[in-house]
């Protein structure tokens, strides 16, 4: 079905003289621009156009694929780097140079690569949507399980082995269908599950400050609003690279590209710290920098939501950073702009609560259509302008999330990174993690962490007081919560990302230094009471020691003499002869 | 021959609408000749079969219905050539310096395109400015944009100018030249600048635009994908390293919004419209460095923040799209340092991966986290001194306090003519941190104390 261009502005097209479907995807002009329909006015359709529209005139044709936007799913997908609409970046680069050009179709799956396919299902199975019919080998430590689409279902007649495309036919059903590896899917619409299940694992990101304080579940909702400058891009970078998920989904909505020339060269080189394999080997990358066209960017969120989905019914755990959803709330606003609705709060349409809400729902653990346990773990970076909480994406993100890690410009501007602030910061699923902590870590581990955000409070109250007469002035127990809470930052809240042992620190790691430091706060608040100076338990080597701990690879050997040197030097605190000392100490420096 | 059309139906600010063309394309150059005698020219920004909406860059001062309208049939390009070197143009292109006109070797559309993010290879050559809140705090690299955020009156003007004379990467003799888009600035900013350009030879190694206060607003929101599209073909096609200046990109917004709001537009965060975001980045990303290319595109563009709000939606936006920004104070100013470069909200988030060994030294990352976290204490602590006084203080609060005005006296402070090498600027900030004990450097390792600490080094 033909029809033409009617008006061109900017991104937003008018075509008429052909009929289609809300979401259609239809090729404008001679050039064959990929876009989207948006709206259907009398015989007239609105589309958002996914690439520039400069040079386009009144007139040109129109042609409707009659499909909805839908990424390509099957073997490939993994290592692979794609633009918002699932073109694969070194493709285009092959195809069109250094700048990306126009009007360039390129497949998101290799159609040519063969992929050796295993059956684990036999003819006369009957299957449906989402069984698991074989596995591919997708990279040395993935296995890609080949499923049934959705939709499908009927007995197998005849199920092949061996090396295939991705669009070969590998299994005929009774009823004449025809399934490849290869399956599409349109972006918009969720995937089906058979149920949601509550989320009762935490994901372990081996970053102290989220593991420890502030957990997110698998299959939970993440948001990081952090004004610029205050390490968001770093932190959403550390997540991907060390969470303990299967499947990495990294999409780069409206961001630097040199921040993304960063992760798609720094990605491949990175190594999975649980195989030895790089990571890409697990990771899919969505870019789509700020200067590439606006339409896309609003669909990238979709492409990855997606992607992550089909991995997650496999029954695997996938995490999902989207960077930023601001940049793709601003993409909707721009769009709605142009097609004159009336704007709500700050210009941002009407439907940014639905779609954040529709979006983040996406997230959960489940049970698949074939029973398999998955789960995506959705982890939003906001940037909200000026910093200003009260804007409405960072709202509106607020009121769906769960666990909320507020970056904080001060702390960044202090060179304490991660630059999370404790205070405002807040996971509301501590609780219904608490029992995977007593299992797996230690029965202490949710006594330690209450403890330790108890001292980080009245540290907060405490410094108040200090801002008005100084901390001389306050009582010995309170200068030494002072002096522990530093420890607590100093020591366990900060974390170099870019120190190679530091940058991840396993749970069992946390635990420890977490003990140890609650272990000195004991030891001194007890010295404190047997009559032992502030100034001499400042003194203490092991306290400053105690700091470097986390930079070494030997850990356990490392804290162990921290340990010893710090039941020494508390000793040497208690002991009869502490006065003597004391007192010959003093004679040293008075010669 | 193209048509001229007479069929304007209303003018409206920089806008004009015609009826009754042949298709139109979208972003299409115009051509508009005045009853007068005079051409204007203008660029499609909607187009139907019914109407299309012209805005005019050089205002519609003097336009009438009678006007004939020509398409041109493409989009805006700039002729483009290495002779561009030593010339002075006009926002829109055209020589101010009485010199011939350009001899293209290519015609390039000034819109760009977007360099594939795979394309791309991360920035990481330190460029030595030879300010040293710059290079030893807040490090600029090859292929970054860096805005200057500063306000009124403050003399963002003067370190720009000694970046341009200054900026160099150690140890490499490879082709470089600076690109300078003067958007509504007076006449009298751009004297200075080309004044300097004349007495420093820099001219020579410039291509400059010029738009000026009193041009018209419509033609700034060219200018600057003028000189970026220059600095793109001298960067890419002819392998040199580029730097371009831009200012002010708050006129750039200014008139963004005029346009915004004579298309009656939804406004959107204080009357910009809602796509300046994607409106800037098109002009901020286009810095960097391309795989397999020799040149590279270096942005440092100033910002004048309105009321010195740095969550003004300019400042705000840019930040979001820019790799840090360098921020000037005025409290610094009016105690009478220069360059008053706040280092505590400046930043630059390319900053680790151009120092350290092989780009810098070894020790800089620590020595400039250790001044940061002392220098941010020790600002703070004068809130307390206020209150308290400094007898209140313990040694190590003294200490700090002492070391946030040493900052600010021997590592800020530097002459206009002055150029710190970067061996230079880490040896003040050591010389700074032997002052404090050696037990408060916690975030430097000892080997680096043992190796650069003046105390330890022979």
């Amino acid at each position: 079905m033909k029809g033409e261009i009617y008006r061109i502005s900017g991104p937003v097209v008018t075509i008429q003289g052909i009929n289609t479907r809300m979401y259609d995807v239809v090729k404008i002009g001679h050039e064959r621009l990929m876009g989207e329909v948006i709206g259907i006015e009398g015989d007239r359709s609105i589309v958002q156009v996914y690439e520039e529209t400069a040079g386009i005139r009144p007139g040109e044709p129109v042609e409707n694929t009659g499909m909805p936007l839908s990424v390509q799913l099957g073997p490939g997908l993994l290592e692979s780097i794609y633009d918002g609409i699932q073109r694969p970046l070194p493709l285009l680069r092959d195809k069109m140079g250094d700048f990306i050009e126009r009007g360039v179709m390129a497949d998101g799956l290799d159609q040519e690569k063969l992929w050796e396919f295993k059956s684990t299902a036999k003819a006369g199975d009957a299957i449906s949507g989402g069984d698991v019919i074989g596995t591919v080998q997708e990279t040395i430590n993935v296995e890609h399980r080949i499923m049934v689409p959705p939709n499908v279902s009927g007995t197998i007649d005849e199920i092949k082995d061996g090396k295939f495309k991705v669009v070969d036919t590998i299994c005929t059903l009774t009823n004449g269908t025809e399934l490849q590896m290869m399956q599409k899917w349109p972006v918009r619409m969720p995937r089906p599950v058979s149920k949601k299940l509550t989320p009762d694992t935490p994901l372990v990101t081996g970053q102290r400050i989220l593991d420890g304080l502030f957990p997110v579940a698998k299959g939970g909702t993440a948001a990081i609003p952090g004004p610029f400058g205050s390490g968001k891009t770093v932190t959403q970078q550390q997540l991907a690279k060390w969470s303990d998920t299967e499947i990495v989904v990294y999409i780069g909505c409206g961001e630097r590209g040199n921040e993304m020339a960063d992760v798609l060269t720094e990605f491949p080189e990175l190594e999975d710290p649980k195989t030895g394999r790089p990571l890409m080997e697990r990771t899919v990358l969505i870019a789509n920098t700020s200067n590439m066209p606006v339409a896309a960017r609003e669909a990238s969120v979709y492409t990855g939501i997606t992607i992550a989905e089909y991995y997650r019914d496999m029954g695997y755990d996938v995490s999902l950073m989207a960077d930023s959803t601001s940049r793709w709330a601003e993409a909707m606003r721009e769009i709605s702009s142009r097609l004159e609705e009336m704007p709500g709060e700050e210009g941002y349409p009407a439907y940014l609560s639905a779609r954040l809400s529709e979006f983040y729902e996406r997230a959960g653990r489940v049970e698949s259509l074939a029973g398999l346990n998955g789960s995506i773990t959705i982890i939003g970076a906001v940037s909200p302008p000026g910093g200003d909480f009260s804007e409405p994406v960072t709202q509106n993100t607020l009121r769906i999330v769960k666990v909320f890690w507020a970056l904080d410009a001060k702390l960044a501007q202090r060179r304490h990174f991660p630059s999370i602030n404790w205070l405002s910061s807040y996971s509301l699923y501590t609780k219904g993690l608490a029992d995977w902590y007593n299992d797996n870590v230690s029965p202490e581990w949710v006594k330690l962490r209450d403890n330790a955000m108890d001292m980080l409070q009245q540290e907060a109250e405490l410094q108040e007081i200090v801002q008005l007469v100084g901390s001389d002035a306050l009582p010995p127990d309170q200068q030494l919560t002072l002096e522990i809470t530093r420890m607590i930052r100093e020591i366990f809240l900060q974390q170099n990302a870019f120190h190679p042992v530091d940058t991840f620190c396993p749970m069992d790691r946390q635990y420890k230094l977490l003990e140890t430091i609650q272990k000195f706060a004991d030891k001194a608040n007890a010295a404190l009471e047997s009559g032992v100076t502030m100034q001499d338990i400042v003194k203490l080597e092991s306290k400053d020691e105690l700091g470097k701990v986390r930079f070494d690879e030997d850990f356990e050997g490392a804290l162990k003499k921290v340990i010893d040197k710090m039941e020494d030097e508390f000793d040497s605190l208690k002991s009869e002869d502490y006065a003597a000392t004391a007192t010959a100490k003093e004679a040293e420096q008075i010669d | 021959m193209t048509k001229e059309y007479k069929t304007i139906t209303e003018i409206s600010g920089p806008l004009i609408f015609l009826e009754k063309t042949e298709p139109v394309s979208y972003g299409e150059l115009v051509n508009i000749n005045l009853p007068d005698g005079s051409t204007k020219r203008g660029q499609v920004l909607d187009t139907s079969h019914d109407k299309v909406v012209v805005q005019v860059f050089e205002g519609t001062g003097g336009l009438n219905r009678e006007s004939g309208v020509r398409f041109t049939g493409e989009t805006i390009k700039l002729a483009v050539s290495s002779d561009m070197l030593g010339r002075i143009l006009s926002g829109s292109g055209d020589p101010l310096d009485g010199g011939p006109r350009i001899i293209p070797e290519d015609r390039l559309d000034i819109n760009g395109a977007a360099i594939n993010p795979y394309s791309r290879l991360p920035p990481e050559d330190f460029i030595q400015t030879g300010i040293s809140t710059i290079d030893g705090t807040n490090t600029l690299v090859r292929g970054q944009k860096l805005p200057i955020f500063s306000g009124s009156g403050l003399p963002h003007n003067e370190i720009a100018l000694q970046i341009a004379r200054q900026a160099k990467v150690p140890g490499s003799e490879e082709d470089f030249a600076v690109v300078f888009a003067a958007m509504g600035i007076t006449n009298e900013e751009a004297q200075y600048f080309m004044a300097d350009f004349e007495r420093t030879g820099a001219l020579e190694r410039a291509v400059v635009f010029l738009n000026l206060a009193n041009d018209p607003a419509v033609e700034r929101l060219i200018t600057p994908r003028m000189a970026l599209t220059a600095a793109e073909y001298l960067a890419y096609e002819h392998d040199m390293h580029v730097l371009v200046i831009l200012t002010d990109i708050t006129n750039y917004c200014e008139a963004l919004r005029q346009m915004g709001a004579a298309r009656e537009e939804v406004p959107g965060r204080r009357g910009y419209p809602g796509y300046m975001y994607t409106d800037l980045a098109s002009l901020y990303e286009r810095a960097g460095v391309v795989k397999g290319r020799k040149g590279s595109v270096t942005q440092f563009s100033i910002l004048s923040m309105p009321g010195d709000d740095i969550t003004h939606p300019i400042p705000d936006l840019s930040g979001y799209i820019t790799e840090g920004q360098i921020v000037i104070s005025r409290e610094l100013h009016m105690k009478g340092i220069y360059p008053p470069v706040n280092v505590l909200p400046s930043l630059s988030r390319l900053m680790n991966s151009g120092i350290g060994e092989g780009h810098t030294r070894d020790d800089h990352k620590a020595v400039s986290d250790q001044m940061y976290a002392a220098y941010a204490e020790g600002k703070d602590l004068r809130g307390l001194v206020a209150i308290v006084g400094k007898d209140a203080l313990s040694d190590r609060d003294k200490k700090l306090l002492e070391f946030a005005d040493m900052f600010e006296d021997r590592f800020v402070r530097q002459g206009l003519e002055e150029d710190r090498d970067i061996e230079t600027t880490l040896t003040i900030g050591w010389e700074m941190l032997a002052e404090l004990p050696e037990s408060m450097l916690t975030r430097i390792d000892n080997k680096f104390i043992e190796k650069y600490h003046p105390a330890h080094k022979k």
